[in-house]
């Protein structure tokens, strides 16, 4: 098995359903002959041309719209923010016209918006947000967040083929950060379904992105401790894994909800309502949230490293709530 | 300088015209301009040189991280523009800022450590090279979404009329953003309100790597203007006095008569698109690049004014220095400013 780095596995994953389905193509800002400004469809001009690999202006509302209207015709297009901050300026064709197409009036809305989020990078205020939870909350989409390698290419191959527009946040971080064996044959990991990455027996830590390499961080420090985590990666973010997040909760009976993201009206309020609602009777200890705080992402150094979420703070809550 | 090719369609673009298409040199103009000011400008393009060529060095240190876009080449459509300006008047911009904000005046010292993520920067190290503000001198950002700042500017010159306080906006934007909807909502509104706004489109070629041709179904930018029956005109954005009249006329309307104008600069990137790219990359050649720096705006003026006798060889070196000490401060500030106490983490999201 070759290794890839997670942005050639996306990459790999985009180009082997160019390969298998015509109705597949580009568009996006500097995607062409630049190759992304993250270079994931580098090479990709040169394979499939001009016609399925598309450059286009700054005009993100065109480009989502545009994407609407060629997926409504039968097309499969892959749009792409050249970072997933931007998606404002398209924020209306995602939100209004692409998530409720189906339910006005029936046709399937097969297309995906891509792109990397994220901070990390001394981006700033602009270019480092996990902005996933607002089209969690739009009924009709759907939100995926890979972490591993293996993941994005699956995840990426299943976004293109459902037949529903999906929203697909890379971790810009993780781009040429994480490098797995990754299969080079046509495999896809099912949209909506949770994996285990590391199994534990004390805290459940239920998060998804970059941050699944944080808990497993904390969870091999911890394991030195005695704490055994076990580590939820949600992999897809609406319609997420109810089932895989109620039985580790039932297994660990305390758990940790991490994300990237900033904490009112993260993931995490909504893993909790379903944890108190449907697993109360199994909890031993508080439902404990460990996120970045309700600010913009700072772009002083220092100040980046103190908003994020990190192993140590992780780690922290753990030992707290293990004694709880 | 080429023609327009959609000449006659906006209610004021003849007159406005004839700065673009105009056949006066820089010698020309030059002559009929106060040696002090002539001076004054030469002196505020070399200070934003020097101060990008300085950032290009503290970013390959990795002093500066995160994105960092540099004006070098542009120099003479910032200088020329914001020299027409009051106190009073606003300035807009685009994450391309830094020379901008120098030439109106904020603390080299400041903006400095804003880049490097310093305390004293003018956003507290919180925004970094892409949010400069100071809005005691009128300068409303550094904006880092593109087109962004377009809406934004006719909100300030919305408010300026309607205050009767007579201040001009002047936005800055980069080509590719006339190809955004905030910027045809912003000037439809500037046009049908009347607002005293002066939009100046940098025609460096290139959106990141893309060139106006692939981004633009038309090529004379300005034109845009006629959509929304707007004044407009285009420029030679490499030479800074033929910028300057032709922003001092749109300002001098902008404030009598809140007549709105949409101005072309065309100009030149000469570095990447910011610190993280190529110089060129494969999306233009280095002969290309070459090519241009022939007309560096800065070596133009200088041979113009030498040509005039208003400034020697050793008048520019010496203006040389002195603009080379005022960034060497610069850093030196920013070096000896601490980092943000992490306790500022949560401050400013609200006003109290
Ligand atoms: C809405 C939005 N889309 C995309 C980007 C990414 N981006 C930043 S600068 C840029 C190119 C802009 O070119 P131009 O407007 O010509 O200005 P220049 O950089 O040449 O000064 C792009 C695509 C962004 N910042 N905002």
């Amino acid at each position: 098995m070759p290794v890839m780095t997670f942005l050639e596995a996306i990459r790999q994953g985009i180009w082997e359903e160019m390969e298998r389905d015509p109705s597949v193509f580009l568009l996006g800002e500097d995607i062409g002959a630049y190759g992304g400004a993250f270079k994931v469809s580098a090479g990709m001009l040169e394979k499939f041309g001009e016609d399925r690999v598309i450059d286009t202006p700054i005009s993100e509302s065109a480009i989502v719209g545009a994407a609407v209207g060629a997926a409504l015709a039968g097309m499969r297009p892959v749009a792409e923010m050249q970072f997933m901050d931007f998606i404002t300026c398209g924020f209306d064709q995602i939100v209004n016209v692409a998530a409720k197409i189906h339910y006005r009036w029936g046709p399937a809305v097969p297309m995906v918006v891509r792109g990397p989020s994220g901070a990390g990078v001394h981006g700033g205020p602009y270019h480092s947000q996990s902005n996933e939870m607002w089209f969690v909350h739009t009924p009709g989409l759907k939100v995926v967040v890979p972490a591993t390698a293996y993941d994005a290419k699956g995840l990426i191959k299943s976004s293109i083929r459902d037949d529903n527009p999906v929203i697909f946040f890379e971790h810009k971080l993780l781009y040429r950060r994480i490098k797995e064996d990754v299969p080079e044959e046509d495999y896809v990991v099912p949209l909506g379904k949770a994996r285990i990455a590391r199994e534990g027996t004390d805290i459940a830590v239920i998060t998804y992105g970059a941050m699944v390499w944080t808990a497993l961080e904390a969870a091999e420090a911890l394991a030195k401790e005695g704490i055994s985590l076990e580590v939820v990666d949600l992999r897809t973010l609406l319609p997420y894994d109810e089932q895989a997040v109620l039985e580790s909760v039932r297994k660990c009976n305390k758990v940790i909800l991490l994300h990237e993201d900033t904490r009112t009206g993260g993931m995490a309020g909504e893993l909790a309502a379903l944890i108190a609602s449907q697993a109360f009777e199994d909890l031993d200890g508080p439902i404990v949230r460990v996120t970045s705080p309700d600010t913009p992402v700072p772009f002083s150094p220092p100040l980046e490293e103190f908003f994020l979420p990190n192993a140590q703070k992780v780690a922290e809550a753990a030992r707290k709530l293990a004694a709880y | 300088m080429e023609h327009s090719d959609t000449a006659t369609s906006a209610a004021h673009s003849t007159e406005a015209q004839g700065n673009g298409a105009s056949t006066l040199t820089q010698v020309d103009r030059a002559r009929r301009t106060d040696p002090a000011v002539l001076k004054d400008l030469l002196e505020k393009m070399l200070l934003v040189r020097r101060f990008e060529e300085k950032s290009a060095e503290l970013y390959t240190l990795g002093k500066i991280g995160g994105f960092c876009h540099l004006y070098i080449g542009q120099e003479a459509v910032g200088v020329g523009a914001i020299s027409t300006l009051s106190p009073d008047d606003y300035i807009l911009c685009s994450y391309r800022e830094h020379g901008h904000a120098l030439v109106r005046g904020l603390d080299p010292g400041e903006i400095m450590a804003e880049l490097c993520g310093k305390k004293s920067g003018v956003s507290k190290g919180k925004g970094g090279s892409m949010h400069l503000f100071d809005k005691t001198k009128g300068f409303m950002g550094g904006h880092g979404i593109v087109g962004g700042q377009i809406p934004l500017a006719t909100g300030f010159a919305f408010a300026s009329k309607y205050l009767k306080q007579h201040a001009v906006t002047l936005c800055f934007f980069g080509e590719a953003a006339v190809n955004i909807g905030s910027f045809h909502e912003s000037l439809n509104l500037a046009a049908l309100w009347k607002l005293p706004v002066v939009y100046i489109c940098e025609n460096n070629r290139f959106g990141m790597g893309t060139p106006v041709e692939r981004a633009s179904s038309l090529y004379d930018l300005s034109g845009k203007a006629c959509a929304y029956n707007m004044a407009r005109a285009y420029v030679d954005g490499m030479d800074v006095l033929a910028m300057r009249e032709l922003v001092m006329e749109a300002v001098e309307r902008a404030r009598g008569d809140n007549a709105p104008m949409l101005i072309e600069a065309r100009t030149y990137r000469f570095m990447g698109h910011s610190m993280s790219d190529p110089v060129h990359g494969h999306y233009r050649t280095k002969a290309e690049v070459e090519e241009q720096k022939r007309h560096d705006p800065i070596k133009m003026f200088t041979s113009t004014l030498e040509t005039l006798g208003v400034i020697n060889h050793d008048d520019v070196a010496e203006l040389d220095k002195k603009v080379r000490e005022i960034v060497e401060d610069a850093v030196a500030f920013s070096e000896r400013s601490e980092e943000p106490d992490p306790m500022e983490i949560d401050t400013d999201v609200y006003t109290s």
